[in-house]
């Protein structure tokens, strides 16, 4: 017979450990907050300024705004005028400009004909990033370009327009993300370390000789955290309102419904890890070892697309993959839970397996 | 109930790899008394603690606790035993009634429990510290609030690990105090030592050596039963008898004590202060009398023997 009675005191014990735990009491809102300053501030996809030079054969009125028209992009910065082509190759080669630009002299000509291309981007390919900010160069009116090396040519063909986020800023895309990043390494944390602690401190050889069960103990230890795992979320989503004019499209009621989806399947994932590890110090490295590949496939880092086969089945299985589907939805997209059961029910899967091997894993008994 | 063994195990073998930990213990455990493990460190005594409460299984053998076979489900058995560690395994952030209240809780003492919680904290004089975290307690407090928690919800047989092994002798002698009144009570307690007075407040007595059962009985029966003779030698130059005595096979032992020697000679001998008195020629001493042995004796001998030179 489960005990609530059990459970309760096993929750009720872990707050107190948590209140007088100082150093970990202000990490439950020191990491949401650091964390997300920095990533909301610091990481930014959408680039603005690269050092660009260039070079204007045809010097009229047309290619003159075609200029300042890349400018008044913000993009580039228009720093370096060079005499040729050549010498745009040597200013990219030596990484003082990330873009070059190079309008030809029958610039005019080719636009009244219609002979594309108009003009010519030479951009860094080294760096991915870049060059997909210069794609959006591209679809400035009037421009683009004649092959001259493939490698750093790009045609214009067709205008971008960006749905959901179409000032392209990265704190609308990040943040909401940051918050199964956020949980996924506070909350399996909390938990990885829960029993291994009582094991570490010699609580665990009283504990399992009196009656209480495994799952009692499991279902006692995640309970708090589902709380701390709110508080969380609050700061986060807060924080992106606030600082970062996240719009919240969809329904708070549902997001918050799959946050706790999401919760408890990284707190399950911790007690697994929790009765893997001897120490706190193995589940400490358990756990970045089971976060590493979360953040890198779940779709946070790069696009879930752009990954091999293999690497999308993998990432099917993380918490992450669908708590970032679902954020996204609801937040960004402004859909209802119901439309995204298909990661919802991922995660409740998730959880009833973790729940299943974590008390079969620990065994009541020393050997 | 009474006089019904509490505990009964037979064969009861324990390794770890190569090591035998408890090697085929074959023990009973009467009710209502204090039953002491005595043994030096690394003999055995927590392993066999441990397979008695469940927390082991054992690789060979079986026991059975309060009925219950302990190679079986033990969930039961865990409400009518109290377990005390060697090492204080309280929640050391957690005030004493708190740490009261989970255990309270986690044995499901249910309405009683906020009065059998004022209870031990009266029994075991923790008015004081009510409200203090475990870890700021003496060593004797947080064993007298160790044994309020192994005892609170009233278990028929409790296991004490090495319990005063941390601890001052004044707060020793208070914790004895407190196993005799439960003793009295009519609760079962196995307690482990390495402490001979403690060994010698104990009902009944098993000494374990490199987890063999060596000796078994009351600790006057076995000074009784001891198969040595102790020989007291008073000498000036303590060192240069030894060298002699020890020399001979039929010394099991010679222990110093300031300017005295305990000598152990082996039963064979018809009167064992002359045979003394003949192994010392010339070497200086001021008396040989035959004397009762001590409990340490009767240790010395039973430690002796199995994991000794011979």
């Amino acid at each position: 017979m489960i005990s609530f009675r059990r459970i309760f005191a096993v929750a009720g014990k872990e707050l107190i450990h948590l209140r007088r735990d100082r150093v970990t009491g202000g990490l439950v809102l020191g990491i949401p907050l650091i964390l997300t300053l920095l990533f909301g501030y610091a990481i930014n996809q959408d680039i603005r300024h690269l050092q660009a030079g260039w070079v204007d054969m045809a010097e009229t009125q047309a290619s003159r705004g075609l200029l300042q028209d890349a400018m008044a992009s913000q993009v580039v910065d228009l720093v370096r005028r060079a005499g040729s082509t050549a010498e745009l190759e040597m200013l990219l080669r030596r990484g003082e400009i990330s873009v070059g630009i190079y309008i030809p002299a029958d610039f005019e000509r080719r636009i009244a004909r219609q002979e594309f291309p108009y003009a010519q981007l030479l951009v860094d390919g080294s760096d991915p990033v870049v060059l997909s900010a210069v794609r959006g160069l591209q679809s400035l009116p009037v421009t683009p370009p004649r092959d001259l090396n493939v490698n750093h040519v790009i045609r214009a063909s067709f205008e971008l327009r960006p749905f959901y986020n179409p000032e392209r800023r990265s704190a609308v895309f990040i943040v909401p993300g940051l918050t199964g990043v956020i949980l996924t390494l506070t909350m399996v944390l909390f938990t990885a370390t829960a029993i291994v602690r009582e094991r570490d401190q010699g609580n665990l050889e009283l504990l399992i000789a009196t009656p209480i069960q495994s799952l009692e103990l499991m279902t006692g230890k995640i309970l708090p955290y589902i709380v701390i795992g709110y508080v969380q979320v609050g700061v986060i989503l807060a924080l992106g309102v606030w600082l970062f004019d996240v719009p919240v499209r969809g329904s708070l009621i549902d997001f918050l419904m799959a946050a706790l989806f999401f919760v408890i399947s990284a707190l399950s994932l911790g007690l697994v890890i929790s009765t893997l590890a001897a120490s706190q110090f193995q589940a400490f490295q358990l756990t970045f070892i089971s976060f590493l590949p979360q953040m890198l496939l779940s779709g946070y880092m790069f696009p879930f697309e752009g990954m091999p086969r293999a690497a999308q089945y993998l990432a099917e299985l993380f918490p992450l993959t669908h708590f970032l589907r679902i954020v996204r939805g609801i937040i960004l997209r402004g859909a209802e839970l119901s439309e995204l059961q298909a990661d919802v029910w991922p995660l409740a899967v998730f959880f009833a397996v973790m729940m299943v091997i974590a008390p079969l894993r620990f065994r009541k008994r020393l050997d | 109930m009474a006089g019904d063994p509490v505990i009964i195990a037979s064969d009861l073998t324990r390794r770890f790899g190569q090591l035998v930990a408890v090697d085929h213990l074959n023990l009973t455990v009467p009710a209502g008394r204090i039953y002491g493990f005595l043994g030096p460190n690394g003999s055995g005594k927590s392993t066999a603690i441990r397979m008695l409460c469940g927390l082991l299984r054992p690789s060979e053998g079986n026991a059975t606790v309060l009925g219950t076979d302990i190679r079986g489900s033990t969930a039961a058995l865990r409400h009518r035993i109290g377990y005390m560690t060697q090492r204080f395994s309280l929640y050391g952030d957690l005030t004493v009634v708190e740490n009261l209240r989970f255990f309270a809780s986690v044995y499901d003492l249910g309405r009683s429990s906020a009065e059998r919680i004022e209870q031990q904290i009266e029994r075991f004089s923790l008015q004081q510290q009510k409200n203090q975290l475990a870890d700021t307690m003496s060593g004797g407090q947080r064993q007298r609030l160790a044994l309020a928690t192994a005892s609170l919800h009233k278990p028929e047989l409790l296991f004490l690990d090495e319990p005063t092994s941390a601890v001052d002798p004044e707060s020793r002698r208070e914790f004895w105090e407190f196993l005799f009144e439960m003793a009295d009570d009519g609760v079962t307690i196995l307690v482990s030592t390495h402490f001979m007075d403690e060994a010698e407040r104990c009902h009944r007595l098993a000494i374990l050596n490199h987890g063999v059962l060596v000796a078994d009985g009351t600790p006057d029966r076995l000074k009784e039963e001891m198969a040595a003779r102790v020989i007291e030698v008073r000498s000036p130059d303590p060192g240069g008898v030894r060298r002699q005595l020890l020399g001979a096979e039929t010394v099991l032992d010679c222990t110093q004590l300031g300017t005295r020697l305990h000598v152990m000679i082996d039963g064979s001998q018809g009167d064992p202060a002359a045979y003394v008195n003949g192994l010392l020629k010339g070497v200086r001493y001021s008396s040989i009398t035959a004397i009762e042995p001590s409990l340490e004796d009767v240790f010395v001998m039973a430690t002796h023997h199995v994991g000794g030179d011979r």
